[in-house]
């Protein structure tokens, strides 16, 4: 894995390694089989217009994995994400296939966080940020809020 | 005005579900996320941190709500705990409620889960609420659920909100 972070090395307002994501139509079938989530919304557009919606959409539950990956890669193997939440702000669609493997061109999500609070709670080191997902046009379309435990030097 | 019959769902609690902690499936969820962290993935990586085996990725024990088996009788679906929850949904959807929308996430984890560990899921609707007026009017469905493993230990526990309209 990465090189480890530690407690001191942080400050209040610093940022978050960002992490970049490119969902597609074949992602969204991956993940429904991964966790078992098999609402038509997410790969029926037959189903999708019935609701109002152009075409399927990518799982909330998804882009809130991905949050999760944006904190467990930055804390690395020695941290511990003790808090997370996020809320579902707006819709995303993924991009279509062009090959069994490679999507069209097209929208880039990156995940992104700020520390807010760097303090000590029962012998704890904690971190508290502030993380989103912002989609291609850089508006944000899920975010919410993580606590980790990182390890100290000394 | 909610009526009644969804008022009295508050505070009931779902049937538990029971479901293993599998290295293959752990794998699969880590592709589908695209995120290869070799704690969940390289068994001998993994096997030398201080978990000391594969973990599952934060997260993931809340993304198996289908696929448990549960310790209640079987039912009218081999699966309890989505017919619980459908019940709920179902109860909504009678009042007028037709669509349904994931809100979001909370968790606090405890300890991690390990590879091989069996986790037991409890969930209970927590709160049942009206907002808004008009057509942004919805009603806000929320879950909380405990999840403990084979020690009886608590894991991790979540509410989920979601927004019916």
């Amino acid at each position: 894995m990465s090189k480890q972070i530690y407690w001191e090395d942080i400050e209040e307002g610093g940022e978050v390694t960002p992490l970049t994501k490119i969902a597609t139509t074949q992602m969204l079938i991956k993940w429904a089989g991964a966790c078992g989530d098999f609402n038509p919304l997410h790969y029926d557009p037959h189903f999708t217009e019935s609701v109002g919606i152009d075409k399927p959409i990518v799982h909330g539950a998804l882009k809130r994995q991905w949050m999760i990956q944006l904190m467990t890669d930055w804390m690395g193997d020695e941290g511990t994400l003790s808090k997370f939440s996020c809320r579902y702000r707006a819709i995303d669609y993924p991009r279509p296939m062009r090959t069994m493997s490679e999507p069209e061109d097209g929208e880039t999500w990156t995940c992104k966080g700020k520390i807010t609070k760097k303090y000590i709670e029962d012998d704890r080191h904690c971190v508290d940020c502030r993380i989103r997902v912002e989609n291609g046009n850089g508006e944000t379309t899920t975010n919410g809020k993580a606590t980790v435990i990182l390890p100290k030097r000394s | 005005m909610l009526p009644e019959e969804i008022k009295s769902l508050i505070g009931q609690t779902f049937g538990t579900t029971v479901f293993e902690i599998e290295k293959e499936s752990v794998r699969r969820f880590a592709d589908a996320v695209g995120d290869y962290n070799p704690l969940y993935v390289d068994a001998e990586y993994a096997g030398q941190s201080r978990y000391g085996s594969v973990i599952a990725p934060p997260g993931y024990i809340s993304s198996q709500w289908y696929w448990g088996s549960s310790d209640k009788p079987a039912g009218k679906e081999s699966n309890l705990k989505i017919s619980s929850l459908m019940d709920v949904i179902r109860a909504l959807m009678d009042a007028g409620y037709h669509q349904a929308v994931d809100g979001g996430i909370d968790y606090e984890f405890f300890i991690p889960v390990r590879a091989g560990d069996t986790i037991t899921a409890t969930s209970l609707v927590k709160d049942i609420a009206e907002r808004g007026k008009g057509d942004d009017r919805a009603v806000f469905l929320f879950t909380e659920t405990t999840y403990t493993n084979q020690n009886d230990e608590k894991v991790a526990v979540t509410q989920v909100t979601s927004i019916h309209r």
